[in-house]
């Protein structure tokens, strides 16, 4: 093998790790959204987790609330703020998008950026899709 | 015998503990977030350069391919192309081959000598060396891939399509990803082999252990976040995000185990160059993989060819003329 | 003198699985054992190349009389060596010590000792080269912890003891290299470490006297020419006895066709010595029926190069005169007899190291019209491509029944199988002159053959029981077809094969009988006007020919 080949096979292992630099030079970059409290979630000011606990730990709630409600009928959830909550992600006034009405920006807009893509929707449905 | 692998296994816990400690104790958050990254890439992309174009400055004087199969001769013998190739296809379709299949470890055999019953040795096929090595392989890159969705906004269609089919065994939640597991299990499953297998232990080195070591560090840290003690992943993203557009930032309500998950990639990262991890940029450069068996056919030359005293003709005749005119042999010189 | 140890206590020795420990700190505890080394390079062979460092000395002495600067020298001639040769500085620093290499050396399956893995005895140097080279290991070794992870040791007198013991335990044979994953090949590295031997006079006397000889007198039994014509005269009789015809050979013949050039073990020892005999019916054939024009040189009289296991230098040095007596005579191209290493530095080193040959022609052969493509540039084929060319276009009279007698398998040399992949030439002549041929196991043949035990000039006498433990993996293979097809004779297209594994079946197969496959070819071939054999070149009776009784 020789040098030029050599050399060739450098320049491009270097551009392929440098690749997560150079590839947000050449595109457009899409920003972080910037979670925003709207509708009744604005006034509400309580919701079933903290800030930063409800960022990470949604998903498992979600879960354990799925099992809870279909398995145990048990539809109650008492979050660590003392208050009560109904579990449901998409039915009625007290669920989570009863509260935080925009889909888009409540559920989408992060797990777009993070690249997640949850199958809650294949069974629920957006209640404002509903009406 | 433990010290080959205790001191490189209280290395990782350390090096684990130290940014842990430093981001929740000290608050070190920048240091370890942006720091030290950026340190670990430049040492990496320096060490990997300066190690390939050291192997490269060193000459290749002969030209000679391990042959493992039939040579290319009469035209009526049926040559084998790829493992004993004598054109830049050949050694190109064996170098894929090589590189990305591990062909030669495929052909791994384990020998047992049978004593006492019939004092024979045997060999079988042993391809569990080759299916954890291609499973660890082939399982980091895909999570390695996996991690550009950390930078890059919007994600590419295509790595989404490949986080579709690593998560395509729907199972739990968040899904698992097939490759996270099988990366965790490799690993695990060579370090057994290192430390079970006699022969194996007796040649392994602190430097062995210590790679698959930082490697479960870091899987078991990524899976761990990913699937138990959870994480603010938009927060991880903006501070991913930040670095690869030399705009850091520290988000806030990310916690000191991702910290130390990126110090450890930091670490693998600065230690590779240094390290028998290089293999990935040697393999290319194996002369006895990467040249075509056509020596005869063609002149290869050696670019520090110099010439040599050698007995020559007219030496070996004035030393034996005598004997040879007696003996009837011809020579140059009748005296 | 061979039997010093019994098979069976060779055999009680074997045990694969490795003692606990970390070999580095064992290093002070190197046991140079008789059996198992060579003696020391006599002072006059060394200094006939004026290789450095001729003096008297002995292994098992705890002085070697090495120069007052040794460790410098060898650090000089690492550094060297390591700009010179990419193979030496890639397999320094690429081995990932997976183990598959462990347990395809015949020394180690052979002996059970764990520094005969082909990863161990590289690491012997590689220690040495982490501590010497590396800057890694030298910004490691400032890190808290990361000395233990930089494996590196200093060159002390113990270190290279060991390396010499080890180092004179290889046989530069392949097998490894064709299962690492990353082509890491343990020849390339031993090379270089005889080469560091050489410059501290470290060579055995095994490689450094025969080099003495054939620098000198052409070949390394040190034949002179005299004796060399009398020796083949001596086969032209015993030929002349069998057949009735004179297979007189033609030497330093200028303007002959072809030169002829194979190893002068063949001129000397039994076995070769019939395999010679076939040459000389061969040639003798070609001569009278196509007026083909072969001819031998004494001066060129050894294909053989221990050379090779001295330094690249003293091989060029050897290897020179077999163009300069090509060029000298005149001829088109050259023919190389059946020899492994010689074959290797054919294949892999000749035209790089002394050619360009454009003095001689791109090798044709004159009497089918083949052109040997595969050979156009170093202009030197091999017999068997020869032959088997010869045999496919019909031109040889053969009568397969006289080898009637003869059960064959056929050893792959390491050097013409990994070197080469001269695989199924050999195959195909053995098939067209008898009929009896059976196949080792797979995982014994071809690409995966097992050394005779005693290549790269470890074929010597004192050290019997490391050549037969070496051979152990190849005999227990022989043995199997032995037992299986009653298989008496091993082929073997290797002049060192011919005398070191008829020393290996006298040891553990004994009634297998080693063959050189011209043999084969001489036994079979119908010569002009021959009268009716009734033995072989062997002059034992063959099945079927016996003599008419005339009462």
């Amino acid at each position: 093998m020789n040098k030029n080949m050599i050399i060739t096979g450098l320049i491009i292992f270097v551009l392929a790790v440098l690749s997560p630099f150079w590839f947000n030079i050449i595109t457009t970059i899409e920003a972080a959204p910037k979670p925003e409290l709207l509708g009744n979630a604005k006034e509400e000011k309580k919701c079933v987790l903290e800030k930063y606990d409800m960022r990470a730990n949604h998903p498992s709630l979600l879960d354990e609330w799925r099992d809870s409600v279909v398995r145990d009928s048990d539809r109650q959830y008492k979050a660590a703020n003392g208050h009560t909550f109904e579990m449901s992600l998409s039915t009625g006034k007290n669920s989570c998008l009863g509260c935080h009405e925009d889909k888009a920006k409540f559920c989408d807009s992060c797990h777009t950026y993070a690249s997640v893509d949850p199958y809650c929707w294949e069974c629920h449905t957006n209640p404002k899709e509903i009406k | 015998m433990n010290q080959k692998y205790l001191i490189p296994l209280t290395t990782v816990f350390l090096l684990f503990l130290v940014a842990y400690t430093g981001v929740e104790g000290a608050g070190l958050h920048q240091v370890f977030g942006i720091f030290i990254p950026y340190l670990a890439v430049l040492a990496f992309l320096a060490g990997f350069v300066y190690k390939v174009l050291g192997w490269a400055s060193s000459a290749v004087p002969f030209r000679i391919p391990t042959t493992c199969g039939q040579q290319k001769s009469l035209p009526w013998i049926k040559q084998n192309c790829i493992d004993n190739p004598d054109t830049s296809t050949g050694v190109l379709l064996r170098m894929v081959l090589e590189i990305f299949l591990f062909r030669s470890l495929f052909r791994n055999t384990k020998a047992a000598f049978n004593k006492n019953e019939s004092n024979t040795l045997s060999y079988s096929w042993e391809i569990f060396l080759w299916l954890g090595a291609l499973a660890f392989h082939y399982s980091f890159l895909v999570v390695i891939l996996r991690h550009f969705r950390f930078f890059t906004s919007p994600v590419p269609s295509c790595l989404k399509f490949l986080e579709y089919m690593d998560g395509i065994v729907q199972l739990g939640l968040p899904g698992l990803f097939i490759s996270g597991a099988v990366l965790l299990l490799a690993t695990l499953f060579l370090l057994a082999r290192r430390v079970l297998d006699a022969k194996v232990t007796y040649i392994s080195q602190a430097a062995d252990y210590f790679p698959l070591f930082l490697i479960i560090g870091i899987a078991a840290s990524g899976l761990s976040m990913r699937y138990f003690t959870k994480v603010d992943i938009v927060g991880i993203k903006t501070l991913t995000m930040g670095l690869v557009t030399f705009s850091p930032i520290i988000p806030e309500g990310v916690g000191g185990l991702f910290y130390a998950h990126l110090f450890l990639v930091s670490i693998l990262f600065a230690y590779f160059p240094a390290s028998k991890l290089m293999h990935l940029g040697g393999i290319f450069l194996s002369p006895t993989r990467n040249m075509a068996n056509n020596t005869r056919a063609k002149r290869h030359v050696n670019p520090w060819n110099y010439d040599v005293k050698t007995h020559t003709y007219e030496e070996y005749e004035d030393h034996f003329r005598e004997k040879m005119i007696e003996a009837g042999l011809p020579v140059d010189k009748e005296e | 003198m061979s039997n010093e140890i019994k098979p069976d206590e060779l055999l009680n020795k074997i045990d694969y699985a490795p003692a606990s420990g970390n070999w580095m700190d064992t290093t002070g505890s190197v046991q140079i054992r008789p059996g198992m080394y060579c003696y020391a390079a006599k002072a006059e062979s060394v200094q006939t190349l004026s290789l450095p460092n001729a003096r008297p000395w002995n292994p098992l002495e705890e002085d070697w009389k090495l120069p007052d600067n040794w460790q410098e020298i060898i650090f000089q001639a690492m550094k060297e060596r390591l700009e010179r040769f990419r193979t030496f500085k890639v397999f320094m620093d690429i081995c990932v010590r997976c183990g598959a290499c462990a347990d395809k050396c015949h020394f180690f399956l052979g002996t059970g000792d764990p520094k005969n893995m082909p990863v161990l005895r590289a690491e012997l140097l590689r220690s040495v080269y982490r501590n010497d080279f590396s800057t890694a290991a030298k910004i490691l070794s400032k890190i808290p912890g990361g000395k233990a992870l930089a494996g590196a040791r200093p060159m002390t007198l113990s270190v290279l003891k060991e390396w010499w013991y080890y180092f004179f335990q290889c046989t530069e044979c392949r097998r490894c290299s064709v299962f690492c994953p990353y082509g890491i090949d343990t020849a390339e590295i031993t090379i270089m470490a005889r080469e560091i031997f050489n410059l501290l006079g470290l060579n055995i006397d095994w490689i450094a006297t025969p080099v003495s000889n054939c620098f000198k007198t052409g070949n390394h039994l040190g034949i002179q020419p005299h004796a060399f014509k009398d020796m083949l005269e001596f086969f032209v009789e015993d030929i002349e006895s069998l057949t009735g015809v004179n297979c007189t050979p033609q030497f330093q013949k200028k303007g002959a066709d072809i030169l002829f050039i194979t190893p002068s073990g063949d001129v000397f020892a039994d076995p070769g010595t019939y395999t010679c005999q076939g040459y000389l019916i061969l040639f003798k054939y070609l001569k009278d029926k196509y007026g083909l024009d072969v001819t031998w040189s004494t001066y060129a009289s050894e294909g053989g190069n221990f050379g090779f296991f001295t330094s690249h230098e003293t091989m060029k040095r050897l290897n020179a005169k077999m163009y300069a007596e090509a060029r000298r005579l005149g001829v088109k191209w050259i023919l190389g007899g059946e020899c492994g290493h010689m074959w290797r530095v054919i294949h892999q080193y000749m035209d790089t190291m002394n050619g360009p040959a454009d003095f001689l022609e791109i090798p044709k052969n004159p009497i089918t019209g083949t052109v040997f493509e595969n050979a156009a540039s170093t202009k030197m084929v091999h017999i068997t491509e020869f032959t088997a060319d010869l045999i496919k276009h019909g031109k040889l009279e053969l009568d397969k029944s006289r080898n009637a007698d003869r059960i064959v398998t056929f050893h792959d040399s390491c050097n013409p199988a990994r070197g080469m992949g001269l695989l199924d030439e050999p195959r195909y002549v053995i098939q067209n002159v008898c009929d009896n041929f059976y196949e080792m196991p797979p995982n014994t043949i071809r690409e995966q053959t097992f050394c005779c035990g005693s290549g790269s000039g470890l074929n010597a006498g004192e050290n019997m029981e490391l050549r037969m433990a070496g051979a152990l993996p190849r005999a227990n293979a022989l043995k199997y077809v032995h037992k299986k097809f009653g298989v008496n004779t091993l082929g073997t297209i290797c002049a060192i094969d011919r005398a070191t594994l008829t020393t290996m079946c006298e040891y553990w197969v004994p009634d297998v009988q080693v063959y050189g496959v011209h043999e084969l070819v001489g036994n079979a071939l119908i010569l002009p006007g021959e009268k009716k054999r009734t033995e072989n070149l062997r002059l034992e009776p063959m099945t079927g020919f016996e003599e008419e009784d005339d009462e």
